[in-house]
């Protein structure tokens, strides 16, 4: 089920490689104590360092460079023990020192993969070419004044890592699931919070397209500055049919710069100020070499947690649940840790059903995340236990479950309130059973003459007389023993 | 009260601790001495009220018998490069208009706190960049010193540079010491024009951090002084580690002053033997080959050594220097601090503000930067200029496996006039011959007065020691010092 793009006279694949943006989970900026929270007022979070100020020097910020070795030790990629910074030479106004600081040549993470699992259930193995260091710009807002522009430089020095993919994506979707996979990992790992909307993760995308079965890379353009996986995916599509469409009608895919409007679904190019040409890259001379020793790195390596590829293989080993459902419980870190609280003590495989049926669609239906979900994991727990123990059925606990969600209170308490108790006292079935055999002589004879299905019948009239309340094995039983006899 | 000016620093420390006059009367006669030589234009920025302050807490520190060492209560001058929190920091530059750190730098804090008072801001080549203080936009230095002969007779001579404020206040008298940067040369040259003692200190020795930045991997603070023990004394004060700086070294800091006498017997001195130059004034050639003698007499061994690259050292710092700067000076785009010329866009803002902002000399620099960092042009400069550089560093490594000090002169001429060399850059560059290579590799270097050419104007003679061992240097420079007996005095000074 590959993705193609039909053209005149044939199919075309499209070739994607991207590059994320991600802002590194540290409580001050890459070179600087400045601090790094979200939303703080204009040019309150901004040291010396990061405005520039005349003679003012960077130091690196240790924290920082453990995350980026945690990502890449996530990515399963090779560290290099030496790397360096570099200056990005170009002018803008908020670029206070006229230059980033970035690794170019010498990048901390070299080669590393990450694994897609395909909705086909299929596996891709993507490649990472680079992660590296380097440091985010300013703010400019040009809607603040009709003559001029404000500069805030609160995210000026913020760290970034830059993560690098191979051109090895072939179809929006792909696209899309590699950018989920990668975020997964950083949450996983506690390097990026991977906030789109809050610009801690942004994509630059480079497309190109050719027809099946050639072999070189075409002409390839770069959409900058992504910030939903959505956008990612549909600039791919349209950029892809434009490319498709320009060389049917024979005209040449030019190297530029796009950016995606996304209410209008189209990519146009930049104009030429709003990207440099030659960056003058040379290394930074205020710092040294970043250097790192094996021992340094393993003792990161010890100390990860555990990933969504080995988490989901354990879901799978240990609980039995079907890659498919594994699959779901291990993409969001959240999920997982609510799952495994969940289905601490209790049937793994119920567990599962509960988390991504009810819970699932109950978030869904909210719009809730499962962060905001107002059943904690320790409460799902806990009704999974009451079913187990045989408290209440399976059929009862949905309507605790319901009560619990619009609530918030605990399924003892609206069990012990609404009293949704499973009836087990056989005495008390069995005069329901009996009620309900002597109203119905008609279905009785039915069933005795053969037609077995009717027991369901049965069962659904000793329930609603019980209120759901009726231990259903012990229904059953009854029903049988009474019927038959 | 003119005697207490002509002190040492040494001196002066003893004169005080010894009660003999506070550090308010000493700094009283250095501000008198800095309205009297204000010809000069050794200041940017003068200023009196906070030596005085600092002088009168120095008194009452030391009254209290909580007196910092040597520095306390010494008046010193500061090269305009140092950011001094609430005193205009210029860096010689019409584009820091206005310019006032909240901060103050590490090495002026160190100072600072060690007792020193600031007298004010030294002038100097814009962004340190010139070799005679005649880039700066509050216009040139003059020389203390006033030759005669060879066209110099009464002429105003310029006092070398970049720290050539720092350099004419100290000849002149108007302060003690002095705080300056070396780049290439920018204390020791001057103190070589000026006659005068100017230490480059080891690459990371001192902090960097406050300095205005010209060429990131080559600048250095040092002292200039009139000896070398007050050499001894500032540095002590001024080196250091700071986590604020990467490239500072996490070295301790001796005391430098303490060895200064122990004597170079058995020292091995390196004559390096690519230092004679075509053309250079046999007064040079001579005074070499006493300083030679000098070191021999009092037990040292001379020998020849080769350093192969020198000759490349010179082209690669010039590229080097300007690619670093071209980038360090990228911040100065008017949108911060400092000069701003309105422009219609931020485009023209940016060539408006950096046009009018820095001087013919900044400018053929940044724009040399540019170039040499540029894509197609990158590796056959910038890499190759950075191999050179590895190759110099390398000279030196093995030289110093055969000696423990290089002696060299300090530059190839004397003080020359103001208005020289001006319409020619390159034969302005050449000034730095000396003094650059031991720059490329990061080595601590110092220059020593050792004489008077015949014109009478004063000729520095350079010594070059192995990283971090500033210590043989001094105690060589020592020697080299007591045998030269310098004791000239600019006319009109002291």
């Amino acid at each position: 089920m590959s993705y193609t793009i039909k053209g005149k006279t044939g199919d075309w694949e499209v070739v994607i490689g991207l590059e994320i943006h991600a802002q590194i989970i540290s409580q001050s900026k890459l070179f600087s104590g400045a601090a790094t929270a979200f939303g703080a007022g204009p040019n309150t979070q901004v040291s010396l360092v990061d405005a520039a100020m005349p003679g003012m020097l960077p130091v690196i910020n240790e924290e920082c460079v453990r995350q980026a070795v945690k990502t890449g030790l996530g990515l399963k990629a090779k560290i290099n023990l030496h790397s360096v910074f570099e200056r990005k030479n170009y002018f803008y106004a908020d670029l206070p020192q006229g230059y980033q600081i970035s690794q170019f040549a010498e990048p901390v993470v070299g080669e590393g993969k990450v694994v897609l699992d395909m909705a086909d259930g299929n596996v891709r193995e993507i490649g990472i070419e680079r992660l590296h260091m380097e440091q985010d710009a300013g703010k400019s807002m040009h809607d603040q004044d009709p003559k001029r522009t404000f500069v805030d430089l609160n995210r000026s020095g913020v760290a970034l890592m830059e993560i690098v993919s191979k051109p090895d994506l072939r179809s929006p979707e792909e696209a899309g699931l590699y950018l989920r996979k990668v975020r997964s990992i950083m949450r996983y790992l506690g390097t990026c919070d991977g906030n789109m909307d809050e610009g801690s993760m942004r994509v630059d995308v480079n497309v190109s397209v050719r027809p099946i079965g050639e072999t070189e890379l075409r002409t390839r353009t770069e959409i900058k500055n992504l910030n939903s996986v959505r956008f990612v995916m549909q600039a791919i599509k349209h950029e892809a049919e434009r490319q498709v469409q320009a060389y049917d009608d024979g005209e040449e895919i030019i190297q530029q710069t796009l950016l995606y409007d996304s209410q209008k679904d189209e990519t146009r190019p930049m104009r030429s100020k709003e990207f440099a040409h030659d960056y003058r890259y040379f290394p930074d001379p205020d710092l040294l070499p970043l250097v790192l020793t094996q021992d340094e790195v393993e003792a990161i390596r010890g100390a990860l947690p555990e990933l969504p590829d080995d988490k989901k293989q354990r879901f799978i080993d240990d609980f039995g649940l079907s890659a498919y459902d594994a699959g779901v419980l291990v993409a969001e870190r959240e999920t997982a840790v609510y799952f495994e609280r969940a289905a601490d003590g209790n049937d793994a495989k119920i567990a599962a059903n509960w988390v991504t049926g009810n819970l699932f669609g109950a978030l869904n239906k909210a719009g809730k995340s499962i962060a905001e979900s107002p059943v904690s994991a320790d409460a799902m727990n806990e009704l999974l236990g009451l079913i187990a123990d045989g408290t209440i059925s399976g059929r009862i606990a949905k309507d605790v479950f319901e009560a619990m969600f619009e609530t918030g209170k605990a399924a003892k308490d609206i069990v012990t309130e609404q009293g949704l108790e499973q009836i087990t006292d056989s005495g008390e079935i069995e005069a329901a059973v009996d009620r309900v055999i002597a109203a119905n002589p008609d279905q009785v004879a039915d069933f005795q003459g053969g037609n077995e299905k009717a027991i369901g019948w049965f069962v659904g009239q000793i329930m609603k007389a019980t209120g759901g309340k009726a231990n259903p094995k012990l229904v059953n039983e009854l029903l049988r023993a009474k019927l038959k006899g | 009260m003119s005697t207490l000016t002509d002190l040492t620093i040494t001196a002066a420390a003893a004169g005080m601790a010894k009660g003999y006059f506070t550090s308010e009367e000493l700094t009283i006669a250095h501000v008198e001495a800095m309205e009297q030589a204000a010809d000069l234009n050794a200041f940017i920025t003068e200023t009196p009220e906070i030596a005085l302050e600092r002088a009168k807490e120095s008194d009452a520190r030391r009254a209290a018998g909580n007196a910092q060492g040597t520095m306390d209560g010494i008046p010193i001058a500061v090269k305009d490069l140092f950011c001094t929190e609430g005193v205009l920091t210029t860096a010689g530059s019409h584009i820091l208009d206005g310019f006032r750190p909240t901060y103050e730098s590490t090495v002026t804090t160190k100072l600072r706190d060690a007792g020193a008072v600031m007298l004010g801001k030294t002038n100097l080549d814009e962004f340190a960049m010139g070799s005679a203080n005649i880039t700066s936009y509050y216009g040139p230095v003059k020389n203390p010193w006033k030759g005669q002969g060879d066209g110099k007779d009464g002429k105003d001579l310029v006092p070398g540079g970049s720290s050539g404020g720092s350099a004419a206040a100290v000849a002149a008298r108007i302060a003690l010491g002095a705080t300056g940067t070396d780049t290439g040369g920018s204390i020791r040259q001057p103190a070589s024009f000026t006659g005068i003692v100017g230490l480059k200190p080891t690459y990371g020795r001192c902090s960097r951090w406050g300095i205005v930045a010209f060429a990131s991997s080559l600048d250095q603070a040092g002292p200039l002084t009139r000896t070398v023990e007050d050499a001894a004394h500032m540095l002590t004060v001024m080196a250091g580690h700071d986590a604020k700086d990467s490239t500072s070294a996490p070295i301790a800091v001796p005391d430098f002053a303490a060895g200064l006498n122990a004597g170079v017997k058995g020292l091995k001195v390196g004559i390096p033997k690519e230092y004679t130059l075509d053309g250079m004034p046999s007064e040079i050639q001579a005074l070499w080959t006493q300083g030679m003698d000098w070191l021999k007499d009092q037990g040292a061994e001379c020998a020849p050594v080769s350093l192969p690259h020198t000759k490349y050292a010179l082209p690669a710092y010039y590229i080097v220097a300007p690619a670093e700067a071209s980038s360090n000076l990228a911040r100065y785009d008017g949108v911060r601090y400092g000069l701003r010329v309105a422009g219609d866009s931020l485009d023209e803002m940016y060539e408006a503000t950096r046009g009018e902002g820095f001087g013919d000399e900044v400018r053929r620099r940044v724009l040399i930067g540019t170039y040499v960092l540029s894509a197609g042009y990158y590796d056959a400069y910038y890499i190759k200029a950075q191999r050179v550089r590895t190759l110099i560093a390398e000279d030196f490594r093995k030289a110093f496996e055969q000696v423990d000090v290089l002696l060299t002169p300090t530059a190839p001429s004397a003080a020359f006039a103001i208005g020289e060399k001006m319409d020619d850059p390159v034969a302005m560059y050449l000034n730095d011959v000396f003094t650059v290579p031991a720059s490329m590799a990061g080595l601590p270097a110092i220059s020593i007065p050792a004489g008077l050419d015949s014109g009478g104007l004063p000729l520095g003679l350079q010594l070059i020691a192995k990283p971090f061992d500033e210590e043989t240097l001094l105690r060589a420079a020592a020697a080299l010092e007591a045998a030269a007996g310098f004791d000239a005095k600019p006319g009109g000074a002291g």
